[in-house]
């Protein structure tokens, strides 16, 4: 069994299920503690975003950008309001961690959060939350409610002059808005339509003023980072790789959860924590970071290891942590299938490679799935994926163009057969 | 760059205490001081999911445009933003609203067989309402919940590891 589960984010999961959630149950943990060491002791950003430097923490939300090197990026100093943003939209497929941390551990972001605003010189926060996340929504509420009351939040906090509000804002069902600058026109009450960068928003971001978005989980690890040390947090995983990291572990396995293990932890032990494949059926094939991320075979999962650079080694990335897990017998061209109706249903439709590109290739697999697919229709699908990844605002056209090639180059008998027989190889879901 | 740009405030020729109701005026002003004073747009989502869930459900035109008038945006803008987002409905939905997950996790776990009892027993089709009014059957993107596959949201509520036997349990029980 792992060793160390449950050590940053997940800190308050061993408390009764009823209160795990609340003020109390979170100042039990030493919460608020480093909010109010920098209260008192207002120490300069520098040393605590050199602290964040040091602790390897990588973006939790996908992209898995150094978040001290990202708030370094802020211009503190300058005048004018800048805002921090937490970006708790989760809605990338096979992620349900950021819910988990909004339901059990709400106090912990938002000490995240408020120590993020001293930073980077931000007085006032949004936590962008997806509207269907209703009963999340009203913990974290209710927990900025507990911690206005106890004087965490506002203004002049305990006497120290600094000021900090913090607010809920909520989303109406679009997977798009969980691209940041797409999340901050939908706070300024737009259509969900990601901007094009440069400016990045640390430069002019919400309301066009200086602006950090950060995932929830990068967020909530922050006080604890704080507490123990970057070196800390830094050897609980690997180098570059710091920290544990959750993991939703989906799909075809016996018991699936989250699990906040030492990143750099082998695959096959997180299996086996999920139970193992389901029925005592093989590994297949693993998408190992949520649905955006390229498909690895199984045999190749097994030996690799959870973390950023191993992931990349083994031709995929870590992403958000969602770990989809495809036993055998399941036909892949189902599976990309549905994938690739997702992409197609949540394009924007700013961008004509992505808006046109994605019902193309959602159209074709589709066809091709039903038994009325063409010969050519393979080739089809590659120069139609290859014809959006990087032609595109935002990362939307690369995240439905890769599984694509990546399910062609390692499945491609499967898509073959299927437009060769007008049926499946495998028929098992 | 136009995003750097606060808004152009379009006041409307409405006395904006006649719109809505005076507790969803203080809840959408609630929400309104969030934002910076001449960023009451930015309360529009809110202000539209609240205006829906009194309205049975969904949003018809005239409630876009009071909702542009309390907020001084022009009613386009309103219309932009209710017809991107997907739980805005823009025409009459059934008594209940049951959206079935069937992202990539959901799929894995049986969302498809879920979605086709559905359709069957309650004679169905997604984007559809059963013919007694009872729900309007959803088809949504990933709910978030994807450790509980599969999962289905019954207006405000997840229901997770749905199977066909739950599902019917969780419809009979519904008014
Ligand atoms: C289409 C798309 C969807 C995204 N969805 C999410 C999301 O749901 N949650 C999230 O934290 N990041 C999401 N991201 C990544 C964000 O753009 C951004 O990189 C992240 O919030 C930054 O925070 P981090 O550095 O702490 O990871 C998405 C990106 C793209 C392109």
């Amino acid at each position: 069994m792992v060793k160390d589960q449950n050590t940053v984010c997940f800190r308050t999961m061993h408390l009764k299920e009823k209160v795990r959630h609340t003020l109390d149950s979170y100042l039990s943990v030493g919460g608020y503690g480093q909010w109010k060491r920098v209260l008192n002791e207002r120490p300069d950003p520098a040393t605590l975003i050199e602290e964040l430097k040091l602790s390897a923490l990588r973006g939790r939300g996908g992209a898995g950008f150094p978040t001290g090197l990202k708030w370094s990026f802020m211009p503190r100093s300058a005048p004018g309001q800048k805002y921090i943003v937490c970006n708790s939209d989760e809605g990338e497929p096979g992620t349900c961690k950021d819910r988990d941390i909004l339901r059990w551990n709400p106090h912990q972001l938002i000490e995240g959060m408020a120590i993020a605003g001293y930073c980077i010189g931000a007085t006032v926060g949004y936590n962008y939350i997806r509207g269907e996340f209703y009963e999340p929504i009203a913990r974290f509420d209710e927990a900025l409610g507990e911690a206005y009351a106890a004087g965490l939040l506002g203004r002049d906090l305990l006497g120290s002059g600094v000021d900090f509000d913090l607010y809920t804002h909520l989303g109406a069902g679009a997977y798009i808005c969980g691209e940041e600058t797409a999340l901050l026109e939908s706070i300024e009450g737009k259509k969900g339509q990601p901007r094009f960068k440069p400016p990045f928003p640390a430069q002019a971001g919400l309301y066009g003023q200086p602006t950090t978005i950060n995932n929830t989980e990068s967020l909530a690890s922050v006080p604890v980072i704080l507490e123990k040390g970057g070196q800390w947090f830094l050897d609980q995983g690997r180098p570059n790789n710091g920290g544990p990291k959750l993991f939703s572990v989906t799909g075809h396995v016996n018991a699936p959860n989250n699990f906040e293990v030492p990143l750099g932890t082998p695959f096959w032990e997180l299996l086996e924590m999920a139970g193992g494949v389901k029925d005592g059926k093989a590994l297949k094939a693993v998408i190992p970071g949520g649905s955006s991320v390229p498909v690895v075979p199984g045999n190749i999962m097994m030996n690799t290891d959870m973390d950023y650079d191993s992931i990349a080694k083994a031709g995929s990335m870590l992403g958000s942590g969602a770990v989809i897990v495809i036993a055998e017998g399941t036909c892949m061209v189902r599976v990309l299938a549905n994938l690739a109706h997702f992409y197609a249903h949540e394009s924007c439709g700013q961008c004509t490679p992505c808006r046109e590109g994605t019902g193309w290739l959602s159209r074709v697999l589709h066809r091709i799935l039903h038994g009325h697919g063409r010969p050519s229709d393979l080739d089809l699908l590659d120069n139609v994926a290859g014809r959006i990844g990087g032609r595109t605002i935002c990362a939307l056209g690369d995240a439905a163009a890769m599984p694509v090639q990546s399910f062609l180059q390692h499945y491609r008998h499967e898509f073959e057969h299927l437009i060769e027989h007008g049926r499946p190889m495998e028929q098992a879901a | 760059m136009s995003f750097r740009n606060a808004p152009l405030a379009v006041i409307h020729d409405v006395d904006k205490d006649t719109l809505f109701t005076p507790e969803i005026r203080a809840e959408i002003d609630r929400h309104v001081a969030k934002y910076p004073p001449e960023w009451k747009q930015s309360a529009v989502m809110p202000a539209l999911t609240l205006v829906q869930d009194h309205n049975g459900g969904w949003l018809s035109r005239e409630l876009m445009d009071q909702v542009a008038a309390y907020l001084d945006m022009p009613e386009v803008s309103v219309y932009e933003v209710a017809t991107f987002y997907g739980m805005y409905d823009l025409e009459p939905v059934g008594r209940h609203k049951v959206c079935v997950c069937n992202s990539i996790s959901c799929m894995l776990g049986g969302s498809e067989e879920l979605m086709q009892h559905i359709e069957h027993k309650y004679n169905v089709a997604p984007g559809e309402t059963t013919a007694d009014g009872k729900f309007t059957f959803k088809e949504f993107e990933c709910l978030g919940a994807c450790r509980h596959a599969p999962a289905v949201m019954v207006d405000k509520t997840y229901h997770e590891c749905v199977t066909p036997e739950s599902f019917d349990k969780l419809i009979k029980k519904l008014d």
